[in-house]
């Protein structure tokens, strides 16, 4: 009897444990077998000529460096506007706003559902809002713009979280000192927060570094021969990898490969800087 | 209680030698005090006096108001959304709910410590160096620092290592940590909402001989659990106890109030007697 019990349990539990196992594989070997092709076709592809020539007729003179640098400066813009703003209003909404009034909840419901809209709606409103209302142009600062009103919901999000997993307790500790609701807020709550503060930033850089459709839509263009200013027509790594893959020569398509190794890689290193800065922050209470 | 053992209270009530409430100064004349919680009340009508350097202990179960009341005298129940608090508290002839007070002066001046430790995740030095900083007062900052741990009974333990976060201190250590952080700013009261209940029998008795000390410079209110650490170290005793109310709702009384000595051995109201002989609570 006793003997019966656990077998039972045991064969449920094993098959749970195929399940599990199957479903982690699912991922993880989609991926390898993803970034393994990519990798055998960017053979050839994958050197100096790459990160150094602009893009050419000729596939074997072609690169990508205005698409790297626009995609770098695109993304400490994107970072540079981004985080105060994204950091300010997560201060606002957790610290400063009373959550029972009826506009700081429909600011925080609205702020949850932007967060989800399609990235191509984002770039309909940079095409008709900053490029053509305020004038902006198809220019680099006007991609910026709009990958931060992407990432921006986002960034809010993970601040607060950050801010409102700082333990009540910190605070009252300082209120009791005769701190103002300032002092509270700038020196003990945000630097306490800020480990995850930078995380959440970065991983939403990242989706940011990503994003095509709405560069498209502002008009990154796919054929820029000079390196990008702020205001200069621009391209960006996916950008230029979608216009890779369109070209009729199968030559550009081991070329596009060569180009999302250098997309994956910068991703890489953006998350490795995210997860150092967690592990390193560990939380301390 | 047997007539020998009351007589034998009594005695000891007659010959205690600490001061009968009304020698010393006033520090806080509480008013008619309210306080709620949305629609719930949870203290009624609280009077009281607080007389300068001694320990005013406040005891009582679970529920009965006590922690509520002693965070009206620092207005830290300002920072609870919906709490309200009614009625006077005179803090040396000025009223701390009047229109006008600024609350961050009252905490400037009346300080506290909490149930849990919550030191800063900052070094030791910082912990303490933080409401002087606050404060803005800049000069002789390692001095004022040094004093402070030296009241607190501490500076002999981590004077070597300031620079190391106030998290590497155990539990007793951080609790006094914390009473140096708020004796830094030098306040005239200190209010101690359950210090040791997270702590060890030894940081207890730490706790309590420093209080024992602090009496001397300043006026101490304590919250606590332990009805022995309220006749170890008060000089008078408040008993608080619940009171259900007809639609269920739980409100804070205050029982009786009086030398501690008193309280323990000869009490006036049954309820009280009831709590500190263990027969309830």
């Amino acid at each position: 009897m006793i003997a019966e019990a656990p077998q039972r349990g045991r064969w449920a539990g094993l098959v749970f444990q195929c399940f599990l196992v199957f479903s982690l594989a699912v991922g993880v070997i989609t991926l390898i077998v993803l970034f393994g092709q990519v990798l055998i076709d960017s053979q050839g592809y994958l050197d100096t000529s790459l990160l150094e020539n602009p893009p050419s007729a000729l596939p074997e003179l072609a690169g990508a460096r205005p698409a790297i640098l626009a995609s770098i400066y695109l993304a400490v813009l994107v970072f540079g506007f981004s985080v105060p703003i994204g950091v300010l209003t997560a201060i606002y909404l957790e610290e400063y706003a009373q959550k029972e009034r009826w506009y700081n909840r429909l600011l925080e419901l609205n702020i949850q559902n932007l967060a989800g809209v399609p990235s191509i709606v984002y770039g309909i409103l940079g095409l008709a809002f900053l490029v053509r209302g305020i004038g902006l142009g198809r220019t680099l600062l006007a991609g910026s713009l709009i990958l931060t009103l992407l990432v921006l919901p986002t960034v809010i999000i993970a601040s607060r979280e950050a801010l409102r997993s700082v333990p009540p307790s910190i605070r009252d500790g300082a209120y009791a000192l005769g701190a103002t609701q300032w002092q509270v807020t700038w020196r003990q709550v945000l630097p306490a927060a800020i480990p995850g503060i930078a995380t959440g930033s970065i991983l939403a850089l990242s989706r940011a570094i990503g994003e095509t459709a709405p560069l498209l839509l502002v008009g990154a263009v796919t054929y820029v021969r000079f390196d990008p200013t702020l205001t200069s027509a621009f391209t960006a790594l996916p950008v230029q990898i979608y216009n890779w893959i369109k070209q009729p020569q199968d030559e550009f398509k081991l070329l596009a490969a060569a180009g999302i190794v250098v997309l994956l890689v910068m991703l890489l290193v953006l998350n490795s800087a995210a997860i150092l800065l967690r592990n390193r922050y560990q939380k301390r209470w | 209680m047997t007539d020998l053992e009351r007589k034998t209270s009594e005695e000891v009530a007659a010959t205690s030698t600490e001061a009968a409430p009304e020698e010393a100064d006033i520090v806080f004349e509480v008013e008619g005090l309210r306080v709620h919680y949305g629609s719930k009340q949870a203290l009624k009508d609280v009077d009281m006096r607080i007389y300068r350097n001694r320990v005013t202990a406040f005891i009582g179960p679970s529920g009965c108001g006590k922690s509520t009341f002693i965070r009206c005298f620092n207005r830290m129940n300002d920072l609870i959304v919906g709490a309200k608090v009614e009625g006077r508290i005179v803090y040396h002839g000025e009223d701390l709910y009047a229109n006008g007070v600024d609350p961050v002066e009252v905490r400037r001046r009346i300080g506290m410590v909490f149930q849990k430790p919550n030191p800063f995740p900052k070094s030791i030095y910082d912990n303490v160096a933080f409401g002087v900083r606050v404060l803005g007062l800049k000069d002789d900052l390692d001095g004022r620092v040094e004093r402070a741990l030296r009241q607190a009974a501490l500076w002999e333990e981590v004077h070597q290592r300031l620079n190391d976060n106030a998290f590497g201190l155990s539990g007793g250590q951080q609790q006094r940590l914390c009473i140096a952080r708020c004796l830094a700013i030098d306040p005239d009261v200190i209010l101690l909402d359950e210090p040791c209940s997270a702590l060890d029998p030894i940081s207890t008795s730490a706790i309590e001989d420093l209080i024992d000390q602090l009496k001397k410079q300043y006026t101490i209110v304590i919250v606590t659990h332990n009805m022995q650490q309220a006749g170890r170290i008060a000089d008078h005793t408040a008993f608080f106890s619940v009171e259900t109310q007809p639609d269920g709702h739980r409100t804070g009384v205050l029982v009786e109030y009086d030398r501690t000595n008193k309280i323990f051995t000869n009490p006036s109201d049954a309820r009280t007697e009831g709590y500190v002989t263990g027969r309830f609570g």
